[in-house]
């Protein structure tokens, strides 16, 4: 037998050989941008050369069809080329201005949307799910599908007051991180443990270190090694799930979702947020899941109307105070909004500051 | 091939709507992929169910550690066709540019070996090749890295970057991003490639204080370009600015939305910009993108620390280097070299499962800071101790130490 192949191990590839000509050629050398429609970026460099970016949403999830027809438009209108962003939306540019009309008009017909640009709601930032993650809680590819067909109007225009990130995650390790909303998951009863498989499978100690307020404890069940849960101490966060496949956090009636706000990635203005719980308790229901899809719209249908430009929803929120948020929006304001977790006391009211 | 696709009630609600839908495309690729077929009728399961039916295993390719997501399905008695259904993790090239003969064979791999369903691209920011058997793992892996692209990280291990599309069309950018990523990234494929770290470690490099990659909430080790000197103005395209949008517009939305008051506007339509006080928050020029840009003595900033909510809550990276240049060889040299000391310090120190943020949480930065070899800087912290209960007997040596380092920052 021959030796096997070893990789080679190159690591992140270069990415002058994929670039659009125009853009290496200006390499670190752009002057300025503005943007003629939604969904198009005009770049200009300091030698004078212009490109246009037209961005569009996918579905992230790609069949090879669906790729292929992406690449057949790039050869058509953009000299083959194109660049993705962090949230699954694809860039093509063009540096002859005439094809921008062309190339959006040809996107419309194979039905991908144009937009995303300056003050949208871009695509939401996607998790795995029971597509293929091993410890979801709920589909992703589905709730953002079915989250992004009620905001498609609001991905192809620019009127909101600033941009909207959105994310999705199928477990509270929330791998789809921080969102001006977020609609994740959020169990509600401690996880049933499955005896059976713990006797063969588990690594008790690792399971017993993962948990972050020491509810679980090694114990005999039935004669065998296995591990119990305080009830009373569990917060239901699912962490122990990962390392240990028969701590059963997943449920179908208790995980539900929740939905956060105010999460802010960029330094602009106020410094970087994290986002803060609004509303919980809300059905984990496919494939369309009406219930988080109307509170989303609600909040963004309130932020629209309520917030100044260029405020982003923590800044409005900031500006407005929180109880005008519930009552604007018209959600309830419950003792799990209350934060009890380390730290929590800097987000308490310490102060006679409140509006009437 | 041509095996009877189940009825799918459930998702075929998914196809509806004017967003692109995931499942037509998969239902395309069942045409021609029994696997598929299945994927579809497990998929329709966990819907009606609510509950997710894949579990973990081991598959690899040799040489490597990590990298496949294994994923074998817990019902597959009931859809034997997807039994196996990994994930192969395959970085991108930097700032995820690609070209059409590129992307046409990346396609025609997953043809051939896989599922056809591709994910660009996961939120570590890895193609992620979905659906692949066992047995075709290596075969796929072998091509796809014959046409230069190599694994992604998984585990604990360093994790694939990303970098923002930045200097290739951003005129904010402030550094090459894509060659910064590549020099972190690729110094460190050994801990990437033979996870042995105590957990995950993420780099993240965003061109501008805007950071669109997210590098300071979510990476271990944030670099975000910014700059020393001052904003450049073009008072004429100001005016322009103000002629077309009105001085209401620009007093609403730019002025008083400056986090420290440093931008004035004048009588005749121009602005003054106290420098000094600008915290380069960027947002007066992400409203003027014209008449405002970015200085030229430009660098960066890292942040280390930044995470997800496992184990103790969301962690933000924290000022670790207030600035540093980057332009030169030697500049992005530095870079790695510190992230080499992050690394080492961290594999030594940090506990089973820990990540960068919550090991310095637990020890306390300074500790860290002494760990790596950075001296304290005020601009670390938002505000200095409000607690009385520290012990102080060591003063007048840091005291010293402050006044004689920054004599030596002024030579
Ligand atoms: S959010 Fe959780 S369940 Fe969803 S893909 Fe990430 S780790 Fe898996
Ligand atoms: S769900 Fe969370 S809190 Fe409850 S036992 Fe598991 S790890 Fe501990
Ligand atoms: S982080 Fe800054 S430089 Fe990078 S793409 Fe965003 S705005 Fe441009
Ligand atoms: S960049 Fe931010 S802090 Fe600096 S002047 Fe502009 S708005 Fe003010």
């Amino acid at each position: 037998m021959s030796a096997p192949r070893m990789p080679d191990e190159t690591g992140v590839p270069e990415p002058f050989q994929y670039m659009h000509p125009t853009m290496k050629e200006n390499y670190g050398k752009w002057a300025w941008h503005d943007r003629p429609r939604p969904g198009v970026l005009h770049h200009v460099a300091q030698s004078g050369d212009e490109i246009w970016t037209v961005k569009f949403g996918t579905q992230r999830q790609m069949d090879t069809a669906t790729i292929t027809k992406i690449c057949d438009i790039a050869d058509e209108f953009a000299d083959g080329f194109f660049r993705f962003t962090m949230r699954s939306n694809v860039e093509m540019m063009v540096a002859d201005q005439s094809k921008v009309d062309p190339l959006i008009a040809k996107l419309g017909e194979e039905g991908f949307p144009v937009g995303g640009t300056g003050n949208s709601v871009s695509m939401i930032s996607h998790t795995q799910g029971w597509l293929h993650c091993d410890i979801p809680g709920t589909d992703a590819s589905g709730v953002v599908k079915a989250m992004m067909d009620l905001l498609h109007e609001d991905f192809i225009k620019e009127d909101m007051p600033n941009r909207v990130h959105i994310t999705t995650s199928c477990c509270q390790i929330n791998c789809g991180g921080q969102g001006d909303i977020a609609i994740n998951i959020q169990h509600t009863k401690p996880p049933k443990i499955n005896h059976e498989l713990v006797a063969n499978a588990c690594e008790r100690p690792t399971v017993v270190a993962r948990c972050p307020v020491a509810a679980i404890r090694p114990a005999m069940v039935d004669g065998r090694p296995s591990l119990e849960v305080d009830e009373k101490k569990c917060i239901c966060c699912g962490a122990c799930f990962p390392p240990c496949p028969p701590m059963q956090i997943n449920d179908s009636e208790h995980s539900k979702l929740a939905i956060w706000i105010g999460g802010n990635h960029s330094n602009a203005r106020s410094k970087p947020s994290f986002q803060k719980l609004v509303a919980a308790g809300i059905p984990n229901n496919p494939p369309r899941w009406p219930e988080a899809g109307s509170i989303v719209k609600k909040i963004l249908a309130t932020y629209k109307e309520d917030a100044k430009g260029w405020e982003r929803i923590n800044d409005w929120v900031e500006r407005i105070g929180w109880p005008r948020f519930f009552e604007l929006t018209g959600l309830p304001f419950t003792k799990y909004h209350v934060d009890n977790w380390r730290g929590a006391r800097h987000s308490l009211n310490s102060s006679t500051h409140i509006r009437f | 091939m041509g095996k009877e696709m189940h009825p799918t009630p459930m998702l075929d609600q998914l196809e509806d709507g004017p967003w692109p839908s995931f499942i037509t495309g998969i239902k395309r690729l069942a045409k021609k992929n029994d696997m598929m077929v299945d994927l579809l009728g497990q998929l329709e399961h966990s819907y009606e169910t609510r509950k997710g039916y894949w579990k973990g295993g081991t598959v690899g390719v040799i040489g490597y550690g990590g990298g496949v997501i294994p994923r074998f399905s817990e019902i597959a008695s009931a859809f034997p066709e997807s039994k196996e259904f990994h994930t192969i993790r395959i970085q991108p090239p930097a700032g995820m540019h690609y070209d059409s003969a590129v992307m046409r064979k990346l396609c025609d791999v997953w043809d051939e070996f896989g599922s056809g369903l591709i994910a660009f691209h996961g939120q570590s920011g890895d193609i992620m090749f979905q659906g692949i058997t066992s047995d075709n793992v290596q075969p796929a892996f072998d091509v796809i890295n014959e046409m230069g692209f190599d694994m992604g990280g998984a585990g604990p291990a360093v994790r694939t970057g990303m970098s923002c599309v930045g200097s290739a069309r951003c005129e904010q950018s402030c550094c090459d991003e894509q060659e910064i990523l590549r020099s972190l990234v690729n110094n460190f494929l050994d801990d990437m490639h033979r996870p042995a770290l105590p957990y995950k470690m993420k780099f993240k490099v965003s061109g501008c204080p805007n950071d669109c990659m997210n590098a300071i909430e979510r990476a271990d080790f944030a670099v975000i370009g910014t700059w020393r000197d001052d904003i450049k103005v073009d008072q004429d395209a100001i005016k322009a600015f103000i002629a077309d949008k009105g001085r209401d517009y620009v007093a609403n939305n730019v002025i008083s939305r400056c986090p420290t008051n440093a931008i004035a506007l004048n009588e005749d339509d121009t602005v003054t910009i106290e420098n000094r006080n600008c915290v380069r928050c960027m947002h007066c020029i992400n409203v003027m993108t014209k008449g405002l840009s970015v200085g030229d003595d430009t660098g960066i900033t890292i942040l280390i620390g930044g995470k997800r909510t496992l184990k103790i809550g969301d962690l933000m990276g924290t000022v670790v280097v207030p600035f540093m240049k980057v332009d030169t060889e030697e500049g992005i040299e530095k870079v790695v070299e510190l992230a080499e000391e992050v690394i080492d310090f961290f594999a030594e120190n940090a506990l089973e499962h820990e990540r960068t943020g919550e090991m310095i949480e637990r020890i306390g930065l300074v500790n860290f800071l002494e760990g790596v070899g950075v001296d304290v800087d005020p601009n670390m912290v938002a505000e200095p101790r409000q607690s009385s209960y520290f012990r102080g007997d060591g003063w007048d040596e840091a005291a010293k130490e402050w006044y004689a380092n920054k004599a030596e920052r002024a030579s």
